[in-house]
Parts: structure tokens; sequence; C-alpha cells
């Protein structure tokens, strides 16, 4: 593949200590490759590859698949590590991703027809989440990431200019700073744009041609970076947000999408459910409280049945409210819960703990959400055995 | 094509004998398979896996009006309503064996059981099986293991899950996909019927029958008629039939053997037909499923010449286009590169149905759901409709519409004329069923029409007028069932679950009601719950209500099970308390006079409702009760609501006289917007024309209003008169005199301001048993109720119904000797 410009002297810029780079970016970014003593306990949150660096050497190692050039794994390992498996030799991938498979299958495929992927789904669906793992497995480096906002400019997708350099010695190719988008195109990686709905229209158009042509020109160098085999392109955005800045058709056609689900079963989520709370509780230094599984199990099948419009044994329809009542929603309602209970209530998450928080994370529209609310309580949840204290509570809060 | 010229050196795959072809119903590749395979063995005769008395309608298939889908219907003669069918579509491996030997001018005969034992042995099993009528028997896909297992039967091993599992597949649908439809029949075209025969001989070797114990007795009529086709033809014949059945058809029994097996069977006098059939009646979800859930995609494998998957999705480009949806040939071109990646990562050897929709999702629909359930209604299931030549033997449902309107004495005549119905004469009750169940079905023979005189319930007038069309329509109900009940109740279903309005639900619940559909009612019910639960305006729902309590009433006359009916009416009043506050807020002056009306509604029915309130919905006057209360105490809530909602609270004794008359000043005092209170007063004595007569009757309301009024300040006064008279002025003038002449005489009024508290005004301290006592069997008599109720009925409680007539009657008696 004819590269117009010679990859290093574009790889020079990704090196940190580079001055150009450290003047534009002042204490910006300092990516997974850093110094050891950033990656360690001192991290809120290590990068993916980093986190799961032995599994993804595990699987490189026994993957003997065709690889598409510049993948550090081949698709089906891709799968593997997002799905979670056990190798020949034993070694446990564990799942990342909680969900249908053909959902994955459909992400690594796109990825692997270098097409670009468009990662829908409510809020709290894991998109950034399965984003970041796909880039860490495909190209190792999940960390080549334009954030989006209302803000973002269009420099953040194509590049920058370091204008000390460019004031002291004219327009040239150290002058440039380079996107992560366009680093990605010379280097055949994986960049990541989160909350593309969010970038202003007229920024959004910049990514046609980088998608359609492969190539960014640089009209007042007169160059262009021509991108290299691997690279691609995942994209993550809310579909409850749709018209904030909705895509394009233009820009819509170079993607293929591929909408997050809610859990698909009440037991899938309150494993995650419990799973998270427990982490969370964890780094929060949050007691944990026994028996609170019961309780779990309620707000998620609250949270499953509202959401559905249709109460678990099928029988009943329910109007839906306006919130999004995610899994995310309802890990903060449980860790909420679990907070209450262990500095307010005996330490035992009660239906009382939990009743503010559901009401909160249902009722967004006072008027509206109100009499769903309601309804549901009327309807469903008075007449269901055992769930006494939780109709009590929730009237208590209610009224 | 396949190298076999002149004189065919048949090569035999297996052994000697006829050429067995063993297939999947209904599977493409079979059927191509099929093709070539006769193309290359070109057989004296064909024999088919179908009902032998269907041999005769095989000449209709070249017929040119013959469009396929369509099925064969066996019907026992005598009662249309037990039936089978054998659906056979453009892709059915049967289908192209029929074409294939008309086209040959070559005999086709079918071998299975005849439908005479087939529908006997539905008869059989009825007591322990009591599903709907029109639920195909056995032969439908009694042998295809695609699990389409009737329940009761969950003995039935599947022999293709059996395989796939031995392949490492989970779905063996996907299995079979793979294996056999995907595979072109390239080179020998015997070859897959061989391979797959012996898979079966394994799976029979281990598995036996595998539960279809019938499969001995049909495959030893089968062999049989093998024998004898082998007789006439020698061994140059070839036998389409179900794999599974392959190893048996093969197996060496004796004639006596098989004759034995087939002794005895029970029998019923059947008539067969060719009756048009659809790609959604072949697919699983409805109720007829052939056991396949993609008819339109396999129609696609089978009808493409080549290139599968690029025309599959070119079609669905332009499917989406149609309706609007933006999708261009890029989008095509990428939808195919994606399913063919797929494929090759899912290690299949041709993308399939789940790697396209795969694609089409992520390509062409955004990820979204929507558009990809129209290219599954669409293209996958597929909307064509099999047509069937008129030389077709009748369907059944004309003959049974016959019968019935011979058994009712009740002539199809092209003239209108009047038709008075006695329902409880059991002939009329007979032919009032007739009439509205063939309406639900819209042939429109009878229109109901108002009935003169009497307007008792048991009476009912039809202008009756038969049309010819209506002969075209009741050819096309046939879809629907193979009788008038069976239609009826099938009908009313699916228009169930396509209602746009929960008014069209009702009113269906009250026609299956009416029609005595019990079996349909269920499913109407489960709809109208389901609307009932949706419907966010409140205006609806109590709309609805009174429709409802009035069917749970016709069917206490029809001496139906209403339990279900109980329970939804009293799921829906709960939702109209739950909505009721929130929506009367912010009304203007016609919506607030709708809402009125419709709390009126509510108010009635909760009354009717409590006495059948079922044991899950507590109490339901209580609840209504607090709803009321909030609605009176509520400022936002209008004037109108407000007033109604304090006087039905003291009708039912809810609210203490002294706190009606305190609301009633706190309304009427100047702080109030005049316009409010003047509402509030109408909606309190029931304003309008018809309005004053309650306060006429009722001296005890009339007692309130006057101590109220005579209590107001001689300053205020002036400025509460226009209030008044913009409620009083809208009277009758013979209300108003009769009010003047009530408060001039006034003793009610007297006593009232006299004694509050003490008792109401208009009745005595006591009640007066004796007088009371004497209107006794007259109410008995017309509420139709037994001893014990009638003593407590008759203390004038009132909570009959706001405005229940009778009870102020009582008041009135009694009032008028004081």
């Amino acid at each position: 593949m004819p590269v117009s410009v010679d990859p290093t002297s574009v790889d020079e810029r990704r090196n940190p200590s580079a001055p150009a780079n450290a003047h534009a970016t002042p204490g910006a970014r300092t990516s997974g490759h850093t110094p050891a003593e950033q990656t360690g306990d001192e991290v809120m949150r290590p990068h993916a590859e980093d986190a799961f660096a032995a599994e993804l050497a595990a699987l490189a190692e026994q993957d003997d698949r065709p690889r598409p050039t510049r993948w550090k794994l081949s698709p089906w390992a891709v799968a593997t590590y997002l799905l979670g498996g056990t190798l020949p030799d034993g070694t446990v991938i564990t799942p990342k991703y909680v969900g249908p498979r053909r959902i994955v299958e459909v992400a690594v495929t796109t990825l692997a027809t270098d097409r670009a992927l468009l990662l829908l789904g409510v809020p709290g669906t894991a998109k950034t989440w399965v984003s970041e793992h796909l880039a860490a497995a495909v190209s190792g480096d999940s960390t080549l990431l334009v954030q989006g906002t209302a803000g973002t400019p269009e420099e953040a997708i194509r590049y920058g200019w370091n204008y000390a350099q460019l004031l002291a010695h004219g327009p040239s190719r150290d002058a440039l700073v380079p996107s992560p988008v366009m680093r990605a195109m010379a280097e055949g990686m994986t960049a990541r744009v989160e909350e593309l709905t969010r970038i202003p229209a007229d920024v959004q158009d910049t990514l046609i041609t980088i998608l359609s042509e492969k190539t960014l020109p640089i009209p007042e160098l007169g160059q262009e970076v021509q991108a290299v085999r691997g690279f691609n392109l995942i994209a993550t955005a809310n579909d409850r947000d749709r018209g904030v800045n909705d895509l394009s058709s233009a820009l819509r056609r170079r993607f293929n999408t591929v909408v997050l689900p809610l859990p698909e079963s009440a037991d899938a989520e309150v494993d995650i459910v419990s799973r998270r709370v427990d982490q969370l509780g964890r780094s929060l230094d949050l007691p944990s409280a026994p028996d609170g599984i019961d309780e779990i199990r309620r707000v998620v099948t609250v949270f499953r049945e509202l959401r559905d419009g249709l109460t678990t044994d099928g029988r009943t329809k329910l109007k839906s409210p306006s919130g999004t009542l995610s899994t995310a929603e309802a890990i903060s309602v449980v860790t909420n819960g679990l907070a209450l209970a262990a500095h307010f209530g005996d330490g035992v998450l009660r239906a009382s703990d939990v009743a503010a928080g559901i009401l909160g994370a249902v009722v967004r529209d006072p008027t509206a959400d109100r009499v769903i609310w309601q309804e549901y309580l009327e309807a469903v949840v008075r007449e269901r055995d055992g769930w006494t204290d939780f109709y009590r509570a929730c009237r208590e809060v209610s009224a | 094509m396949t190298g076999v010229e002149g004189a065919p050196p048949r090569e035999q795959p297996y052994g000697d004998g006829p050429l067995l072809l063993g297939v999947r119903h209904h599977g493409p590749g079979s059927a191509r398979a099929v093709r070539a395979a006769l193309e290359a063995a070109r057989p004296q005769a064909v024999l088919i896996e179908g009902p032998p008395e269907a041999d005769a309608l095989i000449p209709l298939a070249a017929d040119e009006d013959m469009r396929p889908p369509v099925a064969l219907l066996a019907h026992a003669v005598d009662e249309p309503g037990r039936s089978a069918f054998w659906p056979l579509a453009e892709f059915s491996p049967e289908w192209v064996t029929i074409r294939w030997a008309l086209e040959h001018q070559i005999p086709a005969r079918f071998i299975d059981l005849p439908a005479t034992h087939t529908l006997a042995w539905s008869k059989e099993e009825e007591p322990a099986e009591p599903a709907k009528p029109t639920e195909p028997a056995e032969p439908v896909e009694p042998e295809e293991p695609t699990g389409t297992v009737e329940p009761g039967e969950s003995v039935r091993v599947d022999p293709l899950a059996a395989l796939a599992e031995a392949a490492g597949y989970d779905d063996p649908e996907r299995w079979w996909e793979d294996v056999v439809e995907h595979r072109g029949t390239g080179g020998d075209p015997f070859a897959p019927f061989a391979v797959l025969g012996e898979a079966m001989g394994t799976l029979r070797e281990t598995y036996g029958t595998g539960g279809h114990d019938r499969d001995l007795v049909r495959e030893a009529y089968m062999r049989l008629q093998v024998r004898a086709a082998q007789k006439e033809f020698g061994d140059d014949i070839a036998v389409v039939c179900g794999a599974w059945h392959v190893p048996a058809l093969r197996e060496k029994r004796t004639v006596a053997a098989d004759r034995a097996l087939l002794k005895g069977l029970p029998k019923v006098k059947a008539d067969m037909t060719w009756v048009p059939w659809t790609h959604r009646r072949l697919s699983r979800v409805s109720g007829y499923g052939a056991g396949i859930d993609s008819p339109g995609w396999y129609g696609h494998l089978f009808g493409a010449r080549d290139r599968p998957v690029e025309r599959w999705m070119t079609k669905v480009a332009g499917l989406l286009r149609e309706e609007d949806r933006i999708v261009s040939s890029a989008h095509v071109i990428e939808a195919v590169r994606l399913a063919e990646t797929l494929a090759a990562m899912r290690g299949r050897p041709l993308p399939g149905l789940t790697e396209t929709t795969d694609a089409v999702r992520a390509v062409m629909c955004e990820g979204s759901d929507v558009p990809l359930d129209l290219v599954h209604d669409r293209l996958v299931v597929g909307d064509v409709l099999g047509e069937v030549p008129a030389a077709a033997p009748a369907v059944p449902l004309q003959r049974d519409l016959a019968r019935i309107q011979r058994k009712l004495r009740l002539k199809p005549e092209a003239l209108e004329r009047e038709l008075e119905l006695d329902l409880r004469k059991e002939n009329d009750a007979g032919r009032s069923l007739l009439l509205h169940r063939l309406r639900l079905l819209r042939i429109e023979w009878g229109e109901p029409a108002a009935s003169r005189g009497s307007t008792g319930t048991f009476r009912e007038t039809w202008r009756l007028r038969w049309e010819p069309e209506l002969s075209v329509r009741v050819a096309e109900a046939g879809v629907w069932g193979t009788t008038v009940l069976s239609a009826a109740t099938a009908k009313a279903e699916a228009d169930a679950v396509a209602a746009q309005s929960l008014a069209d639900v009702t009113g269906l619940a009250e026609g299956c009601l009416l029609a005595e559909l019990p079996d349909a009612l269920p499913v109407v019910m489960r709809v109208l719950a389901d609307r009932a639960a949706l419907d966010a305006d409140v205006g609806h729902l109590a709309q609805a209500l009174p429709a409802l309590v009035r069917s749970l009433r016709y069917g206490d006359v029809r001496a139906t099970d209403t339990h279900a009916l109980a329970e939804v009416a009293a799921g829906l009043a709960e939702r109209v308390f739950v909505g009721l506050p929130p929506a009367c807020a912010a009304l203007d002056t016609e919506a607030a006079e709708e809402m009125r009306r419709h709390v009126d509604a509510v108010h009635g029915t909760v009354g009717l409702l409590g006495e059948a309130a079922s044991e899950t919905h507590g109490d339901l006057r209580a609840r209504w009760h607090s709803v009321l209360h909030i609605l009176s105490a509520r400022d936002t809530v209008p004037g109108v609501i407000r007033g109604r909602a304090v006087r039905l609270l003291l009708d039912d004794g809810e609210l203490a006289h002294d706190e009606a008359a305190r609301l009633m000043a706190l309304v009427l005092s100047p702080g109030t917007e005049p316009a409010d209170a003047a509402a509030w007063i109408e909606g309190f004595v029931g304003g309008g024309a018809g309005g004053g007569m309650l306060l006429v009757h009722d001296e005890r309301l009339l007692g309130l209003v006057d101590a109220w009024l005579t209590g107001v300040p001689q300053e205020a006064f002036t400025d509460v008169l226009p209030l008044l008279r913009r409620t009083f002025s809208a009277y009758e003038p013979g209300v108003r005199r009769t009010l003047g002449e009530l408060v001039r005489r006034g003793p009610g009024a007297r006593t009232s301001t006299a004694a509050v508290g003490s008792g109401i005004p208009g009745f005595a301290p006591e009640l007066e048993t004796e007088r009371a006592d004497a209107v006794l069997p007259v109410l008995r008599l017309l509420l139709g109720l037994d001893e014990g109720e009638a003593g407590e009925g008759g203390a004038g409680e009132g909570v009959v119904s706001g405005g229940a007539g009778i009870t102020k009657g009582v008041n009135d008696l009694a009032g008028v000797g004081r």
C-alpha cells in the first residue's frame, strides 16, 4: 500500500517527549505506553490493553487463524476476547461483554471488512466499553480517542498546528499536530470517536472523506496522509439523543451500525448489576451488605418491566416512562441503596433503601411518569406475593 | 443436463427397487435436488407422500389459475370442522414432483394413509386434546422434525436435532441448511439422497419411531402402495417422501404383516379440495404452521437462478426504497460483503438467513429492528397468496353455512325483509347467533335494525338481504376456518389483534358475547387489557368501561363465563382511578363537561362492578370514593367536576352532611371565580335542561342548597345571585315553579336549619318500617332480588347507582304523606 508520507515522520509526533507536541498540548494525554508508575494501582482505571494484557498475549500466542494486515489478533480471537472462552492451553478468557454473540460477530466482521463501525445504544449499554476492548484487541491500543462534545473542533479529527513552530518556521510537517484519527490512518490502527452525535455537524463532515477516500489532505502543505491497511474507526453514539446533531445520511452510509441492546434476561441483568455493584462498592469503600440479592432482583425486575412495557409473566402490558432505565441506572440505584443501608439503616439492603432511588430513576417527567409509576404500583406491585414491603415503601416515597 | 442420455441405464444409488427420494418438506434445496434426480432418472410414475383421496385433484395443479402456495384440505363430510391440511409451496419437493409429472405426462399418485383414517384418528384423540377444530391434524408435518411438535407429544425425538448435534450445530435448521439446502446439486444427483437415507437409517435404528407410533401404520400403507405401483410400472418409479420414512420404505416386509397393521382402522367419510394458502400460514408464527419460519427466503433460494445473496440484498434494497428509506447500491455492496465475511467467520459455506439478516440490519437499517421487521414480514415470510382455480370443489365453510341455514329454516333471499327474533325461542336464538357470527366474518347478510315496539333485551330485529357477492365473501372467509363457528372465532381473534382503538376492541368483545364465541373471548380480552394498559387517555378508558360492564351483564344473561371480563373491567377501572385526578386538571369548559360525563359513567359502572369485584382487586368502591375525595378537594379541578364529586360522595353517604354544606359555602364564597362557582353548583345539583328534576325530588339536596342560601349574609347575597340565576334559569319552567313551591312550603328546609345533624332533610329521624315494607314486593319484582338482599336494599342506601330512579322513588313515596 503506497503511503505518500513516511509514517515514521508522523510517528515522531507520537512520542510524548517530542517538544512540538508537548508544547501544543502541555500535560495532555499520557497513553498506555507511559511509564509504569502510572499504570499501577495509582491509576483509577487502567486501559483495556493494560488491564487484560495477559489474556491478549495468550490469545495472540495461540491464534493460528489468518489475521488481517496490522491486526494483533485474528477476527475469531477478537470475538473470543470479547465474549470469553477457554483457550486450548487452558487459559481462561473472561467475558468482556455479556450479550448476544451475534452483536460481537457483526462488529468484528465489520472491522475486518474495513468498514467503520457505529455502536448505538441507550446510555449504559456498554458502548464505550465494547469499543475500547475492540480497539485494544484489534490494534493493541485503545488510546487513539476523540472525545466528542458540542465543542469538538475540526482539529480534533484532522490536525492542528503548533503555532510557535508555525510562526518561527512557517508551515511544515514539524509544525503539524496530528489528531488521533490522523495517527491511526498513518499507522494502520483503530481510532475511536466517542459520542459522535454530540459533535457539531460541520465537524462530523470531516469524517466523510476520511472514511470513503481513506485519505486526509493537508492543503496547507500540498500533502496528504493516506490510510494504510488496518486503519479503522469505531464511533459510539447515544440513540436516545438522536437529533442533537443527527448524522447526515452521507456519513451514516459509511458506517455499519450495531445497536447494543439492554440485557436479554432478568437473570443476566441481575448478574451484571450485582457484579458491578460489588466492584463499585469495593472501590468506593462501601461496607458490603449481605442478603441484598433479593432486593437487587426486585430493582432489576421493576426496571425491566417498566422498560419493556410488559410484566415478566408476559400477561400485563404497561406504559413505559420517559427515562431509559438502563442497567447502569439499576446499578446506581442499588449502590445508592447500599450506602443508605450502611450509613442510615441496619446494614441490610431493604425495600425502603431502594424505593427513593427507583422513584428518582422512573419519574423523570413529573406528571406523565408519576401516573405511569402509580399505575404500575397499583396494578402490578400491589398484587405481587411477597412484595408488600416494597409496595409500602414505594407508596410512602411516592405520596 | 446431468449426462444421462438416451435410454436410461439408471444407476441405482442403493439396491434395487424404486428410487426413494427422501426430502425435507418445504425445503428448497430438497426441491431442487428432487427435480434434478427426476430429470436424471426419468421414472415411469411418481409416488408422493400425501392423501390418496387427492389423486383426482392432481390434474388441477396444472391449471393456469393454480398458483402456489396452496393446500390440500381434507375434511369430514358431515363435520366440516374436522379437517386437515397439506400445504404445498412453490419450493415444496412434493409440488415440484407433481408439476414435473404433469409436464411429462406421467402418472402421479399419493401414497400416504387415506385422509379417511387420519381424520378419524384425530376424532379419537379429541377428548385428550381439545384443540381448535381447525388445527391441522396429524398429516401436516407429522414426520417433519423441525420443532412443530404437537403438545402432549413431547416424547418424540427430533431426528434432525440429533444429527445436527452430532455435527456440532446447536440449531438443527441451520445444520440442515448448511448440509443440504445450500449445497448445489452439481455432480451426482442421487448422492444427497443416498447419504441422507443412510443417516436416517442409522437414526431410526437408534430411536425406532421416535414417538411417532402412527408412522408405522402410515409406512405400512405406503409400502403396500409402492408395491402395487411396482406391479403396474415395474421398478421404474420414484417415491418422494419425508426423509424420515426412507428407511422404512426400503425395509422388506411381508404384505400380510403390512395388511395386519392396517386392519380395523377407524374411518370417517372425507372430502378433499384445494384451498389457497399464504406464505404467512406456512410460517411457524401462525397457527397452521408448516414448520418453516422463512417461506419467502426459501422461495427466493428456490427461484434465484444464481448469486442468491446478491439478488436477495437487491430485493431488500428495493423494498426499503419503496418505504422511502435511502438505500444506495453502495449499501447493497457493503451488505453483501458483510454477509459473506460473517458466513466465513461463522464457518458456513454460504451466507444463510441469519447472516443476511445481520448484514441488512447493520448496513441498511442502521442497526434498527423496525425496518428489519418490515423486511422480515414482507420478504422473509412474504405476502404471497395462493390461488385455486374455480373448478376446485367447494370449501367446507359454504357447506356448513348451507347446513345451518337449512337447520334454522333461514333461506338466503335477494329481497330485503325484516326479521323479528325472540331470543327466548331456541330457533330464533340460533338465527341470531348465525347472523352475529356472519357479521363478524364481514358477510353482511343481516343488519341489526332498531326494534319496533318492545325494547326488551330478548328481542332483536334484523334486516336481511342476500346479495350475490356475499357468496364470494363466504368463499373468501373460507381461509378463516371450515365452519361458521371456527371461522368467526379465528376472524374475531385476528381482528382483535389488528384493532386500532380501544373502543374497537370493546366493541369486538361485545360482538363475541353476542355471537357466543367463548374461544375468541380470551384473546380479545388479552388484547383489551393490553390496549387499556397502553392507552394514556383517561377519556378513552372511561368510554370503554361502560360498554365492558354492559357486556358483563349480557354475559350474565347468556350464562357465559365472564370472570375474565370482570377482571379486565376491574383493571380498567383501576387505571381510570389512577389517571383521573391528573387528567382533570386544567380543562376548559367543554372538556370539563365531557370529563364530568366520564365521572358519572365511571361512578355508575363502579357500582355495578363492585358486586362482581374479584378478590384480586379488593374494594373498588372504597378506592373510587377516595378518588372522588381527591377530586372534590383539588383546586385545579374544574368546578363542575368538583361539584359532581361532592354530590356523588354525598349520595353514597361518604361525605357528612355538614361537610358538604361547608364545601358548598367555600365554593360559593366571594373569593371564588363566579364562573367556577356556577359550574360547581351545576355539577352539584345537576345542571342543564333536565337537571332540576333531582332537586325537585331530593328534598335533602334542596334543604342543603336552601340552608346555605338563607345563611348567606345580605351584602354577599347580591354577589351570589347571578351565579344561582345562571344555573337555575337553565331549568325548565315547570321545574322552576315546582322548586319554588317546595321552598315556599319548605318543611324539609326548616327542619334542617332547626336541627342540623339530627336527620337528613326530607326524612324522618327514624325509619318507618311499615310504610317502607309496603314497597318491597314491587322492588323485589323490579330488581329480581331474592328475599334476604331485598330487605337490605329496601333500606334506601341508594348505592345501586348515582341516579337510580327506583330508590329515589322510595324516598319520594315516604315523604309524600308527611
